[in-house]
């Protein structure tokens, strides 16, 4: 079996390549899925549907490279390596945490662990050490897992905002922190022995990008709006919930431009296409900077959210057990009532699609530096959030629904 | 609430030098009274300070005497970087920036703003004949509610027994490319 990247130079290639995953009898699986054209697409192709694929690819003028050579090599490696999370380890040693990073070094770094797609789809039996961090670059969500499909999920974002690079940071440290303690830490172990959870890193690369070539103080997407000069949608404001009302603008010149319409923005669409295709996620947890909050819904209207009290509560130890760390001070409580109104946010929608456990965060720090934190930050912050990300996990496992 | 007139609040504040490890704080009250209707009017601020502010007068020689000996005019671009690096000749700088810009968020705020100074782009020391030192400023001002980064020109004037003066300030429009 082999890995292909794949890259639609247009629509009608990138129809076809969705059509062959489409096809039953070539069982090609997407490892990365076709969005746009000019974005690669990683396919995973048994043995012996190679060479048709192939040759679709060809005959249509798809160009493609071949990313990994024999994936049962890399299954068999894995095996002879008693633990993975020790490979993990020599493979990760070298990343630096302590320094923000290209959007190339993220992917890099990340796609070490692809091999937890390995283990997973391979259908051979999962040992522990197939439990990794697998955190790849939107869409498709990188996925910790240790067991069977469709079981409750924890969804973890960062980057949705691309100037916040806090977030993104923050992100690759807690991803790597997460594989790293499975079969180590009793609550990480349990979380994972039981529910699975899926970390998208940088959930708007193209304004990642942007930040690194262009503008480092980028916040929005980068699409393109018909009939303005102006480019980019407010992911954050482009979900269905409250979708379009006071604390978004219907001015594409913006920050807060809330998009043509709700889920307008792939960068929000591939998302709600995976929570509800999955239809087990039980907490979002969506991470942004600054101002150190963590909140919980609702932002687009000040009706108190159903499960306001328990949310709360759990928002109030998370918070303790973060400021334990570095005496580090957050606020916390509804959107609404702590940070402003905002319509049309990850976690109104999330909660009004009954995942009861959304929640916001608001990392460092309270304006000082704001977006622009210098990296020495990037492991005090990743440390005292991990606590505050693992009590919500726990609280998550513990309370069933 | 005060009828006819605006709203004003109490506030008490602890200062914080943040540039000494020792942690040295100072209790403040203040009122601050924004006015009604008027948003052209900046809100009215009065303050007390218990105790004394700590003596800066080793560091502002210092700075005020490498800025007047400099050959050339000092520029300087993106402080702190992308990275929110600030080399430690640039420190004074931009510590400048935070105090003049301070004065421009002060005449600029209402109850709906919370502005930051999200970065200087650029400074321009520009030479005079008196004694002060002036700094040509475009600095990021990062207005939290509406999530807009605004370009602001400011021109400052500083000198070690004088302080701070912002003798012009403006509002610059976005940059054309979005």
């Amino acid at each position: 079996d082999q890995v292909l990247r794949a890259t639609a130079g247009d629509g009608a290639q990138l129809a076809l390549l969705r059509a062959l995953g489409e096809r039953e009898d070539l069982q090609v699986d997407f490892w990365r899925g076709p969005t746009k054209p000019g974005h690669p697409a990683d396919l995973r192709v048994p043995f012996r549907n190679l060479r048709a694929v192939k040759s679709l690819l060809e005959a249509n003028d798809v160009p493609y490279s071949v990313m990994i050579e024999d994936v049962q090599e890399l299954l068999d490696e894995e095996k002879r390596t008693m633990r993975l999370s020790r490979r993990l380890e020599r493979s990760t040693e070298t990343f630096d945490f302590s320094s923000y990073h290209t959007i190339e070094e993220v992917g890099a770094c990340t796609l070490l662990h692809t091999h937890a797609q390995v283990c997973r789809r391979s259908g051979r039996p999962r040992a522990r050490a197939c439990t990794h961090a697998c955190a790849l670059t939107a869409p498709l969500p990188p996925q910790f897992s240790t067991g069977g499909a469709g079981r409750p999920a924890i969804w973890l974002d960062t980057g949705i905002h691309s100037r916040e690079w806090i977030t993104q940071a923050t992100g690759v440290w807690t991803a790597n922190k997460i594989a790293k303690e499975y079969g180590k830490d009793p609550a990480v172990t349990a979380v994972l022995d039981n529910m699975d959870i899926f970390f998208e890193i940088v959930t708007n690369p193209d304004g990642f990008a942007y930040t690194q070539s262009t503008n480092r103080l980028w916040r929005k997407t980068r699409s393109i709006n018909a009939g303005s000069s102006c480019v980019g949608v407010d992911p954050n404001r482009n979900w269905d919930a409250g979708f379009g009302g006071p604390g978004s603008s219907s001015n594409p010149c913006s920050e807060t431009y809330h998009g043509p319409y709700a889920h307008s923005e792939s960068e929000v669409s591939s998302v709600v296409d995976f929570i509800l295709r999955h239809g087990n996620v039980k907490a979002v947890v969506s991470i942004h900077s600054y101002s150190q909050m963590l909140m919980y819904p609702y932002g687009y209207k000040t009706e108190p959210a159903p499960d306001h009290d328990e949310l709360d509560a759990l928002a109030a130890k998370a918070v303790q057990d973060l400021a334990a760390v570095h005496g580090t001070r957050y606020t916390y409580g509804s959107i609404i009532d702590t940070i402003y109104q905002a319509a049309g946010t990850t976690v109104d929608w999330a909660y009004d699609h009954g995942v009861k456990y959304s929640y916001t965060f608001e990392l460092r720090d309270t304006g000082r530096y704001g977006f622009l934190l210098p990296a020495s930050h990037i492991v005090p912050t990743a440390t005292e959030t991990w606590p505050a990300l693992l009590d919500i996990m726990e609280h998550v496992l513990r309370h069933p629904y | 609430d005060i009828d006819n007139v605006g709203h004003k609040y109490h506030l008490k504040l602890v200062l914080e030098d943040i540039t000494e490890q020792d942690c040295y704080t100072i209790n403040c009250t203040a009122e601050i009274l924004y006015h009604l209707g008027n948003t052209n009017a900046a809100p009215d601020v009065h303050f007390e300070i218990e105790g004394e502010l700590k003596s800066t007068d080793e560091q502002d020689n210092m700075f005020y005497n490498r800025m007047k000996s400099l050959k050339t005019e000092l520029v300087a671009e993106n402080i702190p970087d992308s990275r929110g690096h600030v080399p430690a000749e640039l420190q004074p700088l931009r510590r400048l920036a935070r105090a003049a810009a301070g004065y421009v968020v002060w005449q600029h705020s209402t109850e709906d703003t919370r502005y930051e100074l999200a970065q200087v782009q650029r400074v321009r020391q520009v030479k005079r004949s008196d004694d002060y030192l002036e700094f040509d400023y475009l600095v990021l001002l990062h207005e939290f509610v509406s999530q807009e980064i605004i370009p602001w020109q400011m021109t400052v004037l500083w000198h070690p027994e004088h302080g701070v003066k912002v003798t012009q300030n403006s509002r610059q429009p976005r940059h054309g490319e979005h």
